[in-house]
């Protein structure tokens, strides 16, 4: 019983509806409209993140980088659109320009992270780990640890409009999920993070596959990047400095596996229901951001506890 | 002289399936003891059930004369029994003196902080017994493998033990190093140390040897002083015949073939049994159309100048003793291992750097020696596992959308195909499966592909004898369906039954072909061990 329930998928999504339920009374100002439209506001970069976590995760990688992609490209995208220097300030082109801009440049980083693993067989947590450091530094370096203001008012629609950033983010998470659960790619990454070496034997393109799959991360941490800056209405090189915990929380709690080939979008969504829940709930409570730092700690670690207990347990049944 | 070491009526079953029979047999001590016998006849067991690695299901072991049963392999060593294999278990990032004392480090007193010139005076004394020139603070992994086996030797000598046994020792040795481990040998026999010596080399063993015992599908056929011995009549004894087992490939090869296209889950094996036992097999005969050609395929101290062909509806077996370079020969030609020479020629094309997508396309399947690792993802659905190598076919081109319908569809029609259990469900995982259904996982995903050349490496080792017989129809099936299939084994009877052509390979080379009517257990076995065969 307790085993049927604990391997439940949705599991955490009872969890969730089960805290907002008991928080509900506690929590002055939950429910209201406006605090609610802020949560799914600030909830929506965070599952565009989460996507490319899970990607990642699946694969048997990780990707501790995205955060550092997303200032990067935030600042870039700023320097290039905003309108006192930007070197499309003014142009109608601006913003279309911006984005793909931001989005090539998380691609791109994403994609060297995937061949330093697939090509140079070094292992991910080190690759994302330094990528992390430098890119991050970067961000700063690049704006001289300055926020840039004054940016194109149809960009920041697309973060800071909630129908808007909605649609934006939804469709970016609907193509994950299609593309993991519908298509042969998605197969592929399963098959890689389950077993490495029968996947090479049955012809995946086990290099292509990581390369692809860290590239996509890198993508999607770019979109959130737009999602952010354009929330913000600011792009800044300290964007996301503290989100990285609550990415990887979201997925793991969710119950996309560290160790591979297990996961998926919808999962990933009820992780970033609950994190946001967490959060918001113990602001309301006046928690200091220390405390709530804490309580996410203990959270994570219970996520991952449970996953290793789930694997010890696949094994015993064996 | 007492007996040191005796077994007494040992007997081990895997799964219902005897590998070890009643086996007594008393080690005197001071004496060597050579234990010959084919793959799979029972020698591992033996020596896994004397180190504590198994228990025996039936029998009891004495040593000096009280009873011994090891719980595990350090009551084995407390013994004094010492074990030198043939895959080397060393540490190859510690030293060799780290490594030869790793469970018994001289210590400084009571403290637990290594005395490091006693380690190295010690590891010192053993390295020149064994003849290793090489200082004792050197890592292992900066040795070659005839150093590192002369390192498993001196660590086996270094427990002081009062029994060693060696499990093909010499390997990985050169023929200095050889001649060296055998003067070794002789100063320990002289020394009045009681040894086990199991190897395929029979002059070694004859040579060595007080006594020699031959195992033959786990039981135990002779046992005498060498001097009762030669190696025709250890190959002899080795081969003997085998009439106690169900082989049902032979009869039912020329069953399929007489109804060529029946759908497969009509007959079953005793149906099958009764079928005309015809020695003929196949009665679609191979052709001449080269499939697959190899030529003078070399990596340099695996395998040597191999050329074959395999031709369209041809059984191709590949026969060999552990470590001759078969398995290592199939992932060369399906680009899962490099090689340094040779050309490997599909359908008449020639396939530069093969590469599994690339065979793939080429209409090449390999089906590993090793499900676990190579097969299967074990915590992904059946479905999954069996559409994996297909899924190109029902994805739409760029976007790899998937084509679910038709997917079901190959995945339901395979699973019928290889008459997978029909009570697991397509989304369980295939962890949940026996032995022999994973493997019909495997074979039904390359089937899937179907394949032009299908490459078989070991499809029937560890599942039941059922799982066995239906795998065999599907082999031949798909050699009367037009497809070439190279058949790498160690079970002899099995190539002899379902086999049109079998080659036989040796430390890397191919020594000896044979065509149907002239298939003789003997001649072959001769080949594989070190003899030359009488073409």
């Amino acid at each position: 019983m307790l085993r049927r329930w604990l391997n439940s998928e949705s599991l955490v999504l009872w969890l969730t509806l089960a805290g907002l339920v008991l928080l509900l009374p506690f929590t002055p100002g939950l429910a209201s409209r406006e605090n609610l439209a802020n949560v799914l506001l600030t909830l929506l970069p965070l599952l565009v993140l989460a996507c490319g976590q899970t990607v990642v995760l699946i694969t048997g990688g990780i990707d501790l980088s995205a955060c550092a992609i997303m200032a990067v490209a935030s600042v870039l995208g700023g320097l290039a659109m905003n309108g006192d220097t930007g070197w499309l300030a003014g142009s109608a082109w601006a913003t279309p320009v911006g984005v793909l801009l931001m989005l090539a440049v998380g691609a791109v980083i994403g994609a060297f992270n995937g061949c330093a693993v697939a090509l140079l067989c070094m292992p991910p947590f080190m690759v994302t780990l330094t990528g992390m450091i430098f890119f991050s530094g970067l961000a700063v370096w690049l704006t001289r640890s300055e926020t840039i203001y004054n940016l194109p008012a149809t960009f920041n629609a697309l973060g800071g409009r909630l129908p808007v950033a909605v649609a934006v983010a939804g469709g970016l998470a609907l193509a994950v999920h299609l593309g993991l659960s519908r298509t042969m790619y998605g197969r592929w990454l399963y098959a890689l993070g389950h077993n490495a070496r029968m996947a090479r034997v049955s012809g995946v393109p086990l290099g292509a596959v990581t390369v692809g799959a860290y590239a996509l991360s890198g993508l999607l941490a770019a979109a959130a990047a737009i999602l952010y800056t354009g929330q913000a209405e600011t792009a800044s090189p300290f964007l996301g400095q503290r989100l990285l915990l609550d990415v990887i929380a979201a997925t793991v709690i969710g119950g996309t596996s560290l160790f591979g080939g297990r996961g998926k979008v919808l999962w990933t969504l009820s992780g970033v229901l609950f994190i946001k829940l967490l959060d918001n709930s113990l602001n309301l409570l006046n928690c200091s951001f220390f405390t709530l730092t804490m309580v996410k700690g203990v959270a994570v670690l219970a996520a991952a506890l449970l996953d290793a207990t789930r694997r010890r347990w696949l094994e015993a049944a064996t | 002289m007492s007996a040191l070491l005796q077994f007494e009526g040992i007997t081990k079953r895997f799964g219902g399936v005897p590998v070890l029979r009643d086996i007594t047999l008393a080690v005197p001590s001071g004496v060597t003891l050579g234990l010959v016998g084919e793959n799979g006849a029972g020698k591992s067991t033996l020596m896994n059930i004397l180190g504590g690695n198994l228990r025996p299901d039936a029998g009891r072991m004495t040593w000096d004369g009280r009873p011994y049963a090891p719980a595990g392999p350090a009551d084995a060593a407390a013994a004094g029994i010492a074990f030198v294999h043939q895959e080397l278990n060393l540490f190859p990032n510690l030293s060799i003196a780290e490594n030869l004392f790793l469970t018994r480090f001289p210590r400084r007193g009571r403290w637990p902080i290594i005395h490091r010139r006693a380690l190295a005076a010690e590891a010192t004394r053993w390295l020149r017994e064994v003849g290793l020139a090489a200082p004792p603070e050197t890592q292992v992994e900066r040795l070659a493998a005839g150093e590192r086996q002369l390192v498993e030797i001196a660590r086996a000598l270094s427990s002081q033990p009062r029994l060693i046994l060696f499990d093909e020792p010499t390997t990985s040795l050169s023929d200095r190093e050889t001649r060296q481990f055998f003067a070794l040998l002789e100063r320990l026999r002289a020394r009045g140390l009681t040894m086990i010596y199991i190897s395929h080399t029979l002059e070694d063993v004859l040579r060595l040897s007080d006594q020699l015992a031959v195992l033959r599908d786990g039981a135990l056929v002779a046992h005498g002083p060498r001097e009762e011995f030669d190696k025709d009549r250890l190959v002899t004894l080795m081969v003997g015949r085998r009439l106690d087992r169900l082989f049902p490939a032979r009869q039912l090869a020329g069953q399929t073939g007489q109804q060529p296209g029946a759908a497969a889950g009509v007959e079953g094996p005793g149906q099958a049994a009764q079928a005309d036992g015809g020695l003929a097999v196949a009665s679609v005969s191979p052709t001449n159309k080269p499939l697959l050609e190899v030529q003078g395929l070399t990596r340099s101290g695996v395998v040597h100048d191999i050329s074959f062909e395999l031709h369209a509806g041809e059984v191709l077996g590949l026969f060999g003793l552990m470590g001759a370079g078969r398995s290592e020969l199939a992932r060369m030609l399906f680009g899962l291992e490099p090689f340094e020479q040779g050309s490997i020629r599909v359908r008449g094309r020639p396939l530069v750097t093969p590469r599994p997508g690339r065979c793939l396309r080429e209409g090449v399947a390999f089906l590993t020696e090793n499900r676990h690792e190579d097969g299967l993802a074990l915590e992904a659905s059946i479905a999954d596992n069996l559409a994996l190598v297909t899924l190109r076919r029902h994805a739409r081109r760029g976007t790899g959308w998937l084509n679910r319908a038709t997917l079901a569809e190959a995945v339901r029609g395979i699973r019928e195909a290889v008459r997978l259990t029909a009570t697991a469900h397509d989304a369980a995982p295939v962890r949940t499966l026996s032995g022999g259904n994973q493997q019909k996982v495997v074979l039904g995903k390359w089937l899937l592909a179907q394949p032009q050349a299908l490459i078989l490496d070991e499809p029937t080792r560890g599942i039941d004898v059922g799982a066995k017989f239906e795998l065999y129809q599907l082999i031949s099936q798909r050699a009367t369906a037009g497809a070439g299939v190279l058949l790498i084994s160690s079970e002899l009877e099995e190539l002899i039954g379902l086999c049109d052509r079998i080659l036989v390979m040796r430390r890397g080379e191919l020594v000896d072909e044979l065509r149907r009517p002239e298939f003789d257990r003997e001649r072959i076995l001769r080949a594989a061990l070190h003899e030359r065969s009488a073409t």
